[in-house]
């Protein structure tokens, strides 16, 4: 088990900078989330802590001991890839039992480990299956045997569930995580889909262009984003943002956003200029008093809860309302409120979420 | 556009039933989502319509002609692939107008353009329209080979997972915009997917399939509210609904064998006083909803919660079904 800490790292790849200065401290026993798209450097930043890549500047601690320039076989550090790299020519148990058979740990020993790993992972029916013929889930969980079979300090997975289809990634989420609280292995894990982050991880990085945008816990992320990317990049459908330009006072609670009045939390700091008001779907109410006025645009049910498409003035804006409520019709005109005290105000021009008693200073950034 | 009917179709590829029976009705100007897993017989369905392949038995009507005989041109459908396929030296105009210069069809040259801009200021590509085709995004050339599909204006448009190959958000976005096309033109659609947020979302009828048999049609309300049996009521909602024995928490009807709960449907804590107590195992902030994890008798049970006040980990609280699902040991539906 260990605590893995990052401090300042960098990577450069020629004229391009893949990761700037990175810091961040995954806890003991944490399952940690790199979340961001594609080349936002999440892979590059697992992949020197792996020991794959190494860093052009920056520390990296495994349990107090400096690793960044050793190779990754001296890391004691398990990694677990999208694409699962089985041995083709070997059957279930032979492919977990292999990185202790090349350690040259006692037959009666590897036999007991495989033992153990196959039943932790149900999958004690095919050991002496050829890997050929399983199922992509399957295959997988070989895949992580052969991973835990070595009792690492800590996993590395990089997108581990990409390659699996909707229905099944999302049942191998809730095994993983269930097989993560029994184990309580140190697990960093890549991945851009944010559902997946939110779901499976104790806390997440969320990263864009080389740059850590923020750092919490799924709730914090979620309810508190500290800049316009994890605003947008996170929740499904994302935050609304409704641009204006308008003025903020200290102490106020309330902000004018296009005519319109909408109660906020009370800001911090003065701003002005080119602002964003964030609020999430399920904090717009459909309500005739409300102080911003739309139309019906389109109404998604999805069973437990639907969407309302809304055109106002200040751009679509999308509701979660619960499926048992009167949705009116398309076309129709309704009046929409904000529930106050979620609603982050942030600044266009910088990205950043104006302080506030939502966003207090030093609190958005982990 | 017209109505396709399908009565008692079968299709089988040497010894595997790909479809087995299955009678259809999609009505002038809906759009019916297959729905089902891979393997269920969706997209063989959608070739039988199209004529890309012949069933062993049972019949296509469109527009109450049989067309049993016609070959895939004369059945005047138009079909989308999950991959696009698009004429790579041709511009995005070039491809769209490529339906329309069929020398059967003898349209004028100012009414293709007509057609052509109109279909672009729907898929909102006016601006790429001079672009190559392979210039494009994967969500621009998606949309192109829809567009190539609108253009013309077939009986029926058949979708095969269409939106499948692209990202997240682009995905949500070509789906209210599908919705809107379908509704602006009264244009009659089947389309097939395994994503049930599509079914559920864009529908106005979902057909559920299973092994080749279809097994549930009705709209995406009806479906979920009143499934036929355990499998269509899985097949619909996240998270899944909890199928737990039927006598977990008693008041069970006769020849139940499984209780269907539907995450929504467990009264908590103050709401269950007579209930059952179940262990909270792990507790997930989603954001737009909290997940209780529970353990009741070894049974595990996930459910919706409020945010504010969800229970910790590891605490025991008192649940109690709300409105359950009965089915039988076969999976049937029985209450």
């Amino acid at each position: 088990m260990a605590e893995i800490v990052i401090r300042d790292l960098r990577k450069e790849f020629g004229a391009f900078t893949a990761v700037r200065s990175s810091s961040f401290t995954v806890k003991d026993g944490e399952f940690f989330m790199l979340l961001g798209p594609s080349g936002c450097g999440k892979t590059t930043t697992l992949r020197m802590i792996a020991g794959l890549e190494l860093p052009t500047s920056g520390q990296i601690f495994i349990d107090g001991e400096e690793v960044s320039q050793k190779p990754a076989s001296r890391r004691d550090i398990a990694m677990v890839f999208q694409m699962f790299a089985l041995y083709p020519h070997m059957n279930v148990r032979r492919n977990i039992s292999y990185p202790l058979v090349s350690q040259g740990m006692p037959r009666a020993q590897v036999a007991a480990k495989v033992a153990e790993v196959a039943r932790l992972l149900g999958i004690e029916g095919i050991l002496d299956r050829p890997v050929g013929g399983l199922s992509g889930g399957d295959r997988q969980r070989v895949a992580l045997g052969r991973a835990i079979v070595r009792d690492p300090a800590a996993f590395m997975m990089d997108e581990p569930l990409g390659a699996l289809d909707a229905e099944f990634r999302e049942r191998m989420a809730e095994e993983l995580r269930a097989l993560h609280d029994r184990m309580r292995a140190t697990t960093v894990y890549v991945t851009h889909d944010q559902l997946e982050a939110m779901q499976m991880g104790d806390r997440i990085v969320v990263m864009n262009h080389g740059v850590i945008e923020q750092f919490g816990t799924p709730r914090e992320i979620y309810d508190r984003p500290a800049t316009l990317f994890v605003a947008e990049f996170i929740g499904s459908p994302p935050m609304n943002l409704l641009r204006f330009e308008g003025t903020v006072a200290a102490g106020e609670d309330s902000v004018s956003v296009g005519g319109a009045t909408l109660r906020v939390p009370r800001q911090h700091g003065p701003a002005a200029g080119r602002l964003v008001l964030g609020v999430r779907p399920e904090h717009v109410r459909l309500t005739d008093a409300g102080p911003l006025r739309g139309r019906v645009v389109a109404t998604e049910y999805l069973g437990t809860t639907q969407i309302v498409t809304l055109a106002t003035p200040l751009g679509d804006i999308k509701a979660r309302i619960a499926s048992s409520e009167m949705v009116p019709r398309a076309g129709e005109a309704v009046g929409i409120d904000v529930v106050p005290q979620t609603v982050t105000l942030f600044d266009a021009g910088t990205g950043r979420a104006l302080p506030s008693a939502l966003h207090e200073p030093g609190a958005a950034h982990g | 556009m017209a109505e396709v009917s399908l009565t008692g179709l079968t299709k089988r590829f040497g010894a595997t039933v790909a479809l087995d029976g299955v009678t259809l009705t999609v009505p002038d100007g809906a759009f019916v989502v297959l729905l089902g897993p891979t393997g269920a017989g969706k997209t063989t369905t959608l070739r039988l319509v199209a004529g890309l392949e012949r069933p062993d038995a049972g019949t296509i009507a469109i527009a109450g002609r049989d067309v049993g005989t016609e070959t895939p041109a004369q059945r005047d459908v138009a079909m989308v692939f999950q991959q696009y396929s698009l004429y790579p030296h041709m511009t995005v105009r070039e491809n769209l107008a490529f339906p329309l210069r069929s020398p059967v069809l003898r349209i004028a040259e100012d009414e293709i353009a007509r057609q052509v801009g109109q279909v672009a200021e729907v898929l909102r590509i006016a601006h790429k329209l001079d672009n190559r085709a392979t210039a494009l995004s994967g969500g621009e050339m998606q949309r192109v080979s829809i567009g190539r599909a609108l253009v013309r204006r077939p009986a029926i448009y058949l979708m095969d997972e269409p939106l499948s190959s692209l990202d997240a958000k682009l995905r949500a976005d070509l789906r209210i915009e599908l919705k809107r096309i379908q509704a602006d033109l009264g244009a009659t659609l089947l389309y097939v997917t395994h994503d049930q947020i599509e079914a559920m979302t864009m529908a106005t009828h979902v057909g559920v399939l299973d092994r080749g048999r279809l097994v549930q049609m009705g709209s995406p309300r009806a479906v979920y509210e009143n499934p036929v049996s355990a499998t269509v009521a899985a097949r619909l909602g996240l998270p899944r609904i909890n199928l737990l024995p039927a006598g977990l928490f008693g008041g069970a009807p006769a020849r139940a064998a499984t209780i269907g709960l539907r995450p929504e449907h467990v009264a908590l804590g103050p709401d269950a006083p007579d209930g059952r107590a179940a262990t909270v195992r792990r507790v997930e902030h989603l954001g737009d909803q909290t997940r209780l994890h529970l353990d009741c008798d070894g049974h595990a049970i996930v459910t919706l919660t409020d945010p504010r006040g969800a229970p910790a980990p590891g605490s025991t609280l008192q649940i109690r079904p709300l409105n359950p699902l009965w089915f039988d040991a076969a999976g049937a539906r029985i209450a």
